[in-house]
């Protein structure tokens, strides 16, 4: 029986934590939430999980999500201020040294890509905005996206492509990607299937297949068929199509708020509006233009209320972190006996 | 897992009324919060401009996940009413705030009464716009006004 074992339970008493961040080195964690504060936790000389750092003067309302570079060096901070905001520690300490403002309203994602380059956010004010990273503490607009109807909740770059992803309360998924005949950026695939509100995204650690998660209490695989392929898949302006695969339903009994597929391990991490987080397996008899995805693991009561966020860290397998209403940030270690 | 299957049936009988009789304790209390919240523009409650009533609260036990579902039904005053994004705010808020424990919140237009329905139930059940609403000092001045209690 594959089973999640709870390692510690944080809590700073400060209202709901909406998102927690590894650091890529997987030594150490950033949260945020309802506080308006950045909470940086690392392991103690006794080796349990602590809060060492606690950014506050950057945010004026709820920090929604917060992103590590892939560096490690820098941290992005979004907010329903409608500001992101970058810290580093250039100054030996954690500093916010630049603000990039331009959303109209609530910035509810942050992501970099997997080189660094670029930025991605996006708003309630329905559009994505990719900044490139220039010179030092200098981002510069390079797109405003306005793919999308309604807000947008999430955005996740392509784990080794200049490739960004989003999700919306329009139940679609756009991906999109620089054009270099025209130099700039477009929308290359929309992705409808859901019935209602997409909150989040997350690719698979190759990146040929992204899982997605809804108000509707389905999760979904799509899978990327490049022009060409072999399956014969009709795709059009040499651009990739993205097909469900699969759709879990009849599982989750609320809205499923985060996913999260581990690049170590391939497993699924969901967390989900009924208070639990549950572990999909990928069944290595199905095959790959049908996969079948088992619910190997479900934690009911793993919060006592909506769980928001669920996150592998990127370095030690199997090690699970996840954030809910109820202020409570917990790491788990999965174990398949 | 086994244990779960060797109950006597007395006991589990005892145990269906012991769940019928917390429904309705929750749903006297969902009612009590409800019926003193004002309408943004009237100087009545909603209750007295029948926007809620008794019928409309409803609660389903998920037992398996230890969680109890309060459903909330209202009906707006006029099929167009601009306030109605506002009244869930306040039904949602208020309840939020005042629970004796957490419950899992669904609120719903009544079905047909108004133009625009489905968007607002979107809108009011989606719990990130709720609280980025909440951090609006304007909204959330209307709002600590309605859902103000008065003794």
């Amino acid at each position: 029986m594959a089973k999640l074992e709870l390692i510690q339970t944080l809590k700073k008493d400060n209202g709901r934590v909406w998102n927690v961040s590894w650091h890529p080195k997987g030594d150490a964690f950033a949260t945020c939430g309802e506080d308006r504060c950045i909470r940086i936790w690392a392991k103690d000389l006794l080796g349990k999980w602590s809060n060492k750092v606690v950014l506050t003067d950057g945010h004026k309302r709820t920090i929604r999500q917060i992103s590590w570079s892939p560096c490690g060096n820098f941290l992005a901070s979004a907010s329903f201020d409608a500001t992101t905001c970058i810290w580093d520690k250039q100054s030996g300490e954690f500093e916010c040294n630049a603000t990039l403002e331009g959303h109209e309203n609530e910035v509810k994602s942050v992501a970099w890509s997997s080189s660094g380059q670029y930025l991605g956010t996006c708003s309630r004010d329905k559009s994505v905005w990719v900044w490139e990273v220039a010179e030092e503490n200098e981002y510069e607009c390079a797109a405003v996206l306005n793919a999308h109807t309604q807000d947008v909740k999430k955005i996740v770059w392509h784990p080794t492509q200049e490739l960004l992803a989003s999700a919306s309360y329009d139940n679609t998924i756009k991906i999109f990607k620089e054009d270099n005949s025209c130099d700039d950026w477009v929308c290359c695939a929309t992705l409808t299937g859901h019935d209602s509100t997409v909150w989040s995204l997350s690719f698979e650690g190759n990146g040929s297949r992204l899982a997605s998660c809804s108000d509707d209490c389905t999760v979904k695989i799509w899978k990327e068929y490049t022009p060409g392929n072999p399956e014969g898949i009709s795709t059009s302006d040499n651009n990739s199509v993205w097909k469900c695969v699969c759709t879990i339903s009849g599982v989750h009994t609320r809205t499923v708020y985060d996913i999260n597929w581990c690049p170590l391990s391939g497993l699924i991490a969901t967390a989900c509006g009924d208070n639990s987080i549950r572990i999909f397996k990928e069944d290595s008899d199905s095959g790959p233009n049908a996969p079948t995805f088992n619910l190997i693991c479900n934690v009911e009561k793993a919060h006592n209320e909506d769980v928001n966020c669920v996150a592998w860290n990127p370095v030690v397998k199997d090690l699970l972190a996840s954030c809910s209403d109820d202020g409570e940030i917990k790491l788990w270690n999965f174990v398949d006996s | 897992m086994v244990e779960n299957l060797d109950y006597d049936e007395g006991s589990n009988k005892e145990k269906v009324k012991e769940e019928e009789q917390n429904i309705e304790e929750i749903k006297d209390i969902v009612y009590d919060l409800l019926r003193t919240i004002k309408d943004p523009e009237k100087p009545s409650t909603l209750e007295e401009l029948n926007v809620i009533y008794e019928d409309g609260v409803t609660i389903k036990q998920n037992l398996e996940h230890n969680i109890n579902i309060v459903r909330v039904e209202f009906n707006p005053t006029v099929p167009h009413c601009s306030l109605a994004t506002l009244i869930g705010l306040c039904i949602r808020i208020k309840l939020q705030r005042n629970m004796p424990y957490p419950i899992k919140l669904d609120i719903y237009i009544k079905s047909g009464a108004h133009t625009t329905e489905h968007e607002i139930n979107k809108q009011i059940n989606d719990k990130e716009r709720i609280a980025a609403a909440m951090e609006n000092p304007n909204l959330k001045e209307i709002v600590e006004n309605c859902i103000k209690e008065e003794y």
